[in-house]
């Protein structure tokens, strides 16, 4: 069973783009306001991880479903769509 | 491609498909834009297709469309910790006409796609629109991540989808909130025909649809399904983005902890996993709906929150969305008139019909279950335990068992409280 995020990902095919589509507008924000670092627990494929003092964005891991932008209490996310073509590709559902 | 079209539609989605096809159906230039490299590679749903409104669209669909399996049985189950309290219901009658059927949408959309393009619509894949092109109070037309840049037509049609950037960004709506959005995580995982069959109960190629709820998403709004396709089973889990944030859940373990409950686990017992998805459902309802319809634009599907969550539907509001967003764009190009006062009538056949019906109808379902987790967290094991208290047979007299039933149910909220929690929440449904 693919119960760890990494095998469950490893399912998943992605056309990774060389840009990243998301970026944390204000790193401070991360650093000093937001305790709980929202985005690293309901990130449902885990792109954000905090180092320590900043946000690591796995954004090539990302499948585009947009609750970062929405759920960041702050709205310190800015959200694209990855450039046409690249992202997730998905297969089946 | 060229720079000017009657109509574009933003999102080869059920409902941007649909508008394209009955668009280019009547003869309409229609050009219809999909980021992913094929239709159906962003999108997700947890697998019900109902035949209607498709079937009047393209009469017995089902007889050339990749589907998996039709939905002769539908069954509900309340998981407890590691029990439930189920109900079904089948009908053969729903073998034909077919009632609904499960579908893995990647195939799905891409062919009805292709039934758009036969009926002369232009499909360019991997291509974002980034910005809806406003000029002097209307649109024009949608900003392209392409050489050509810029696509211009008397019509826009944004069924881009749960996030719908592009109606944000004409203040159509603003942000969604947490509590408008459902994180919905799901697996689909192989498992032989004969083992699904079996283990569901079902003849050959027929299926079951399973909603759960309760444990199954530990209590916080939302709801987990269980879907049997042709050899796969699709599983899944959503509840409201802020509840899940609330509480401070990986929506996969959300998933896991269901798949290892053990009603689920025996059900799904050596399926493979094949690929893990996840997306947002727009559960804000009726209340959530944006601005329609301005001056050379219309909003369907996803984009307009039509979902109606307490009843699983979306993709047939977004077929419907689309066919009444085209017949509509093809009435005013006919007038000559695409401005906001003829596009108008949009909203109206939206909100007249069954979608604005049904979603006024559970514009406080959502609303009351999110604001009051009880109904799910509190009587969810409450209702299990006065069930078992009336099934256990142990020489306790009925009338003293209906009594603790009372009990059970009214635990720590007293019979007036109960009393209240239960006609709120019927106003909210009924």
């Amino acid at each position: 069973m693919a119960s760890k995020i990494e095998e469950k990902l490893y399912l998943t095919r992605f056309q990774a783009a060389e840009q990243s589509h998301l970026t944390v507008i204000d790193h401070d924000i991360c650093l000093t306001k937001c305790e709980e670092k929202w985005c690293t627990h309901f990130c449902p494929t885990d792109v954000y991880r905090w180092e320590g003092t900043r946000m690591h964005v796995g954004y090539e891991g990302c499948v585009e479903c947009g609750s970062c932008r929405i759920g960041c209490p702050y709205g310190n996310i800015h959200w694209v769509y990855p450039e046409g073509g690249k992202g997730v590709v998905y297969r089946l559902a | 491609m060229s720079l000017r079209y009657e109509a574009i539609v933003v999102g080869a989605g059920p409902a941007g498909i649909t508008a394209a096809y009955e668009l280019a159906r009547r003869g309409r230039d229609v050009l219809l834009l999909e980021r992913g490299p094929y239709p159906g590679s962003k999108n997700v749903m947890g697998g019900i297709l109902y035949t209607y409104p498709l079937r009047e669209i393209i009469p017995g669909f089902w007889e050339k469309a990749p589907l998996e399996r039709p939905i002769l049985e539908q069954r509900y189950m309340l998981l407890d910790d590691d029990g439930h309290l189920a109900f079904a219901f089948r009908d053969p009658s729903w073998a034909d006409p077919p009632n609904a059927f499960s579908v893995l949408r990647a195939k799905f959309d891409q062919w009805y796609a292709a039934q758009a393009v036969a009926q002369g619509a232009l499909l360019i894949n991997e291509t974002t629109a980034t910005e809806v092109i406003v000029n002097d109070g209307r649109v024009v037309g949608v900003r392209v991540d392409r050489p050509e840049g810029e696509v211009f037509a008397d019509v826009v049609i944004l069924a881009d989808g749960a996030n719908s950037l592009l109606a944000k960004q004409l203040g159509f709506h603003k942000e969604w909130h947490p509590e408008e959005v459902a994180l919905a995580v799901m697996e689909v995982l192989s498992l032989s025909k004969d083992k699904i069959e079996a283990r569901f109960n079902v003849g050959d190629g027929e299926g079951v649809s399973i909603e759960m709820l309760g444990e199954a998403t530990l209590g916080l709004p939302g709801m987990a399904w269980l879907y049997t396709n042709k050899e796969s089973l699709s599983i899944g889990v959503g509840v409201t983005l802020s509840s899940l944030r609330e509480a401070r859940m990986k929506p996969y373990e959300l998933l896991e902890r269901l798949k290892s409950h053990p009603t689920v686990a025996r059900l799904i017992e050596g399926g493979k996993p094949e690929e893990y998805l996840a997306h947002l459902i727009p559960e804000g309802g009726y209340r959530a709906i944006p601005k329609l319809a301005g001056h050379g634009v219309l909003v369907a599907g996803d984009a307009a929150q039509f979902v109606n969550a307490v009843h699983r539907e979306g993709s047939n509001f977004a077929i419907l969305s689309g066919k009444l967003a085209a017949e509509i764009v093809d009435e005013a190009l006919k007038l000559g008139d695409t401005s906001e006062n003829v596009l108008i009538r949009y909203r109206d056949l939206i909100m007249q019909g069954v979608i604005g019906s049904d979603l006024k109808k559970y514009a406080d379902t959502i609303p009351l279950i999110e604001k009051n987790p009880l109904y799910l967290k509190h009587y969810s094991p409450r209702l299990h335990g006065a069930v078992r208290e009336l099934f256990t047979v142990d020489g306790v007299p009925k009338k003293e068992k209906q009594k603790r039933m009372i009990e059970h149910l009214t635990a720590e909220r007293g019979k007036l409280g109960a009393a209240r929690d239960v006609w709120r929440l019927g106003r909210a449904i009924w």
